[in-house]
């Protein structure tokens, strides 16, 4: 308790570092916005409440890991974190591949278990203790290609989309739950697997600004982070705003039934939109690996800010995503501070429980207007 | 055709027994293990084996261990516990009842410790081990339980007493030493904040923070903001690989400007390579280092035990060699010393050689309390100087000068 309040006079002793915990707070909280968006999407075009999309952070944060541990440049790593998670989300789907893909299915199976055999067979010469050590090498080459394999027929047939979200669209809220929560589980295993329980991240040389005699901090990566998101962000609502997709994808979202009469191909709405989000989630993850620490099971903690962010800011509303996620982000650095920052992220799950107390309040108010 | 047989026969079997003698030399003296192969703890469950096989390889080329007038040499019976407390506990009941191991060799991790402890307690098994460290382990009155290394609560103890050196040489009262903790909140890491609390309470220091880590750390910069406002002179951090790499990239981001910061898990964290500039002068504990010192007949100094362990293990060529490592070869040793000094097979005279233990190894001076624990290896600090760990603290097997105060960048 002493704790507390002592930490609550330093507010008041040294004004500037309520500015230095709000400019911590909104530059990461831009990183939750681009995730809450992406599940914001996918939820409110094909009601299906992705769990799996903190997961999908974090493997878009290890492709860039990976792509900067072979000498690519550190920003690089952000387009190509979305690109492969777009292709691993569905972006083939609906394609001449995927339906090539979907024609000899059993072809497809057989190679995928193989594929699967191959690579457990070279990560299992790589594990500590292994009584295979003497072929490590030979080990990451079938590693590598079991590895590439897997991903090219995941890929090629449908992506996560077409291989397990367009099966559970229609189904009940329990269904899709299952489903992406078991997604995110293997994901976190593959990727356990692949990079090991080590935490990661990336250096960029840049330095620090300093203001107010070095209480307000602004690292130049955390600067860079905060202007990929936004730069992320205006080019998706120009596109959702413009483009031919984008208005289908919020026809579809409006009424699915009535933009199938009106010769929308739902279908390719859906398979679009779930790759766009985990195109988002790439993007956002590579930030997250420039700015934090990333670990393959420190995915669930974004998957609850982001369900924190769009139940209060509501669907389809990206003004009110904005402002939440950046929220969400200042208020876990001031729990952090004034509680110990072992609480930092319990701030999201009580923020979420206040949020859905007032919406129950507001909505019995609505009831009431109704009788 | 027969008696030719006969001959043959008569003849295979009398070089037999001439050659018997001259050949096993040495018998064997069977130890048992339940060790880590596979889960989560497989890497350093790795380490301790090899290392328990390299001293034993030594002591055999050393011509084995002298038992009253008889040779012998160890013979390590091992189970995969697979990294999980329950199945230790039944592994170790096996090795007892069934292969009637009557000297056990210890597991990976506290835990595990804790798990088998209470079996080989129970049927009076001298068991001596290197990779437990918790102190929970040495408060139970165990009589059978023998640990070579440092106990958890000193891992970080010994930047409280450097920190009250520099104070006393800079002139400043003790009492105006402040001290900011930051620890993960689980068992291990909790005995280091208990240890560091001791021991500035010891040297009537004033600790200004104390806040524990959550288990998922990906930021601390709330607590490193308050070290800045608090100006604490030492900054203690522990939160396994995930805390030394959060606390060194953000210390670095943050500008932190503290004279001293120490923390566990440096190495495995990679913090010299990851972020070479901001781990400049950061102070990390470890059990041993291949710089010191210390040194013993059977593996020379501790760089010689490196070189040659190197040579054993050619897997560990391109790095250096973990103190899980060194900690396990010196559990063997510890074991041929007491069957050397007790003369006997017998279990409890090998109980109360192990008790009456003060060995001088490449690994450190080993000398156990009443409860277990050796008191007689200091941990070792090292600071991180141009991007190498250099052994700074204790002063006097120190092969470096500690910067102080640490320059921020």
């Amino acid at each position: 308790m002493d704790q507390i309040f002592g930490n609550l006079q330093l507010l008041f002793e040294f004004p500037a570092v309520n500015l230095e915990i709000i400019i911590q707070g909104a530059m990461i909280g831009a990183i939750f916005v681009l995730v809450a968006y992406g599940l914001a999407l996918v939820w409110g075009v094909m009601n299906v409440k992705n769990l799996a999309q903190g997961a999908l952070v974090i493997a878009g944060g290890y492709v860039s890991w990976w792509l900067a541990q072979r000498g690519m440049p550190v920003l690089v790593g952000i387009p190509v974190a979305a690109i492969v998670l777009a292709l691993i989300g569905g972006a083939c789907s609906g394609t001449p591949i995927d339906k090539f893909c979907r024609r000899h299915w059993r072809v497809a199976i057989v190679f995928a278990v193989a594929m699967t055999v191959v690579m457990f067979a070279g990560l299992y010469t790589t594990a500590p203790g292994s009584a295979w050590a003497a072929y490590e090498g030979v080990g990451r080459t079938f590693g590598t290609i079991g590895g590439i394999g897997l991903f090219g027929i995941l890929v090629a047939c449908g992506g996560l989309y077409g291989l397990v979200i367009s099966r559970v669209i229609e189904r009940d809220l329990f269904t899709s739950l299952l489903a992406t929560f078991g997604i995110g589980i293997m994901f976190e295993q593959l990727m356990n697997l692949m990079f090991g329980s080590d935490t990661q991240s990336l250096r960029l040389d840049y330095d620090s600004f300093s203001f107010f005699g070095g209480i307000v901090n602004v690292p130049v990566a955390k600067l860079l982070a905060v202007i990929m998101a936004a730069a992320l962000a205006i080019a998706v609502i120009i596109f959702m705003k413009r483009s031919r997709m984008g208005q289908a994808i919020r026809a579809t979202a409006q009424d699915a039934r009535a933009a199938r009469v009106l010769g929308i191909d739902t279908e390719r709405v859906y398979a679009f939109t779930f790759s766009l989000n985990a195109a988002l989630c790439g993007a956002a993850g590579a930030l997250v690996v420039l700015v934090w620490e990333i670990m393959p099971f420190y995915g669930i903690p974004y998957s609850v800010r982001a369900f924190v962010i769009v139940t209060a800011a509501g669907l389809g509303n990206l003004p009110g995503v904005i402002a939440a996620g950046i929220g969400i982000g200042v208020m876990e650095q001031y729990g952090g501070h004034i509680f110990g920052i072992g609480y930092q992220q319990a701030i999201a799950v009580l923020l979420l429980l206040l949020v859905l107390l007032i919406r129950l309040a507001q909505q019995r108010r609505n009831r009431q207007v109704l009788q | 055709m027969r008696p030719i047989n006969k001959t043959v026969l008569t003849a295979i079997a009398a070089t037999g027994f001439m050659a018997a003698p001259a050949l096993a030399a040495c018998e064997n003296i069977t130890l048992g293990s339940a060790i880590s192969l596979t889960g989560k703890y497989a890497t350093n469950g790795v380490h301790a084996k090899n290392g328990y096989e390299y001293a034993i390889q030594k002591l055999k080329d050393a011509g084995g261990i002298k038992v009253g007038d008889k040779c012998y040499n160890f013979n390590v019976i091992y189970y995969d516990d697979e990294s999980k407390g329950d199945r230790g506990a039944t592994l170790a009941e096996r090795l007892i009842n069934q292969d009637k191991v009557q000297y056990m060799l210890g597991p990976y991790s506290s835990g595990l410790t804790k798990a088998i402890a209470p079996v080989t307690e129970k049927y009076k098994i001298p068991m001596v081990e290197a990779e437990g460290a918790s102190r929970s382990l040495f408060n139970k009155g165990r009589k059978y339980l023998f640990a070579v290394l440092s106990t958890s609560e000193q891992y970080l103890a010994s930047a409280i007493t450097l920190a009250a050196e520099k104070a006393k040489a800079s002139g400043k009262a003790l009492g105006d030493v402040k001290v900011a903790i930051a620890v993960e909140n689980d068992p291990f890491s909790l005995d280091i904040r208990a240890g560091v609390l001791d021991d500035s309470k010891k040297q009537g220091m004033k600790v200004v923070i104390d806040e524990k880590l959550p288990r998922d750390l990906s930021d601390m910069s709330a607590i490193l903001t308050k070290v800045k406002l608090l100006k604490p002179d030492v900054l203690v951090i522990s939160g396994h690989s995930k805390g030394a790499a959060t606390g060194v990239r953000q210390i670095g981001e943050m500008n932190i400007d503290v004279p001293m910061i120490a923390m566990t898990h440096c190495e495995a964290a990679d913090v010299t390579g990851k972020f070479p500039k901001a781990s400049e002068g950061i102070l990390c504990s470890t059990q041993w280092a291949e710089t010191l010192a210390y040194k013993d007949d059977l593996m020379g100094t501790a760089a010689e035990y490196e070189q040659g362990f190197k040579a054993a293990f050619p897997e560990y060529k391109n790095k250096t060699v973990p103190y899980q490592v060194a900690q396990a070869s010196a559990a063997v040793q510890v074991f041929a010393d007491a069957f050397t000094r007790a003369g006997s097979l017998d279990k409890d005279k090998i109980r109360d050689a192990l008790a009456a233990t003060d060995l001088a190894t490449f690994y450190g001076q080993i000398k156990f309390a009443e409860a277990g624990n050796n008191i007689a290896k200091p941990m070792v600090l090292r600071q991180i100087q141009g991007g190498k760990y250099n052994v700074v603290a204790p002063s006097k097997f120190a092969s470096h000068k500690l910067d102080w105060p640490r320059k921020a960048k």
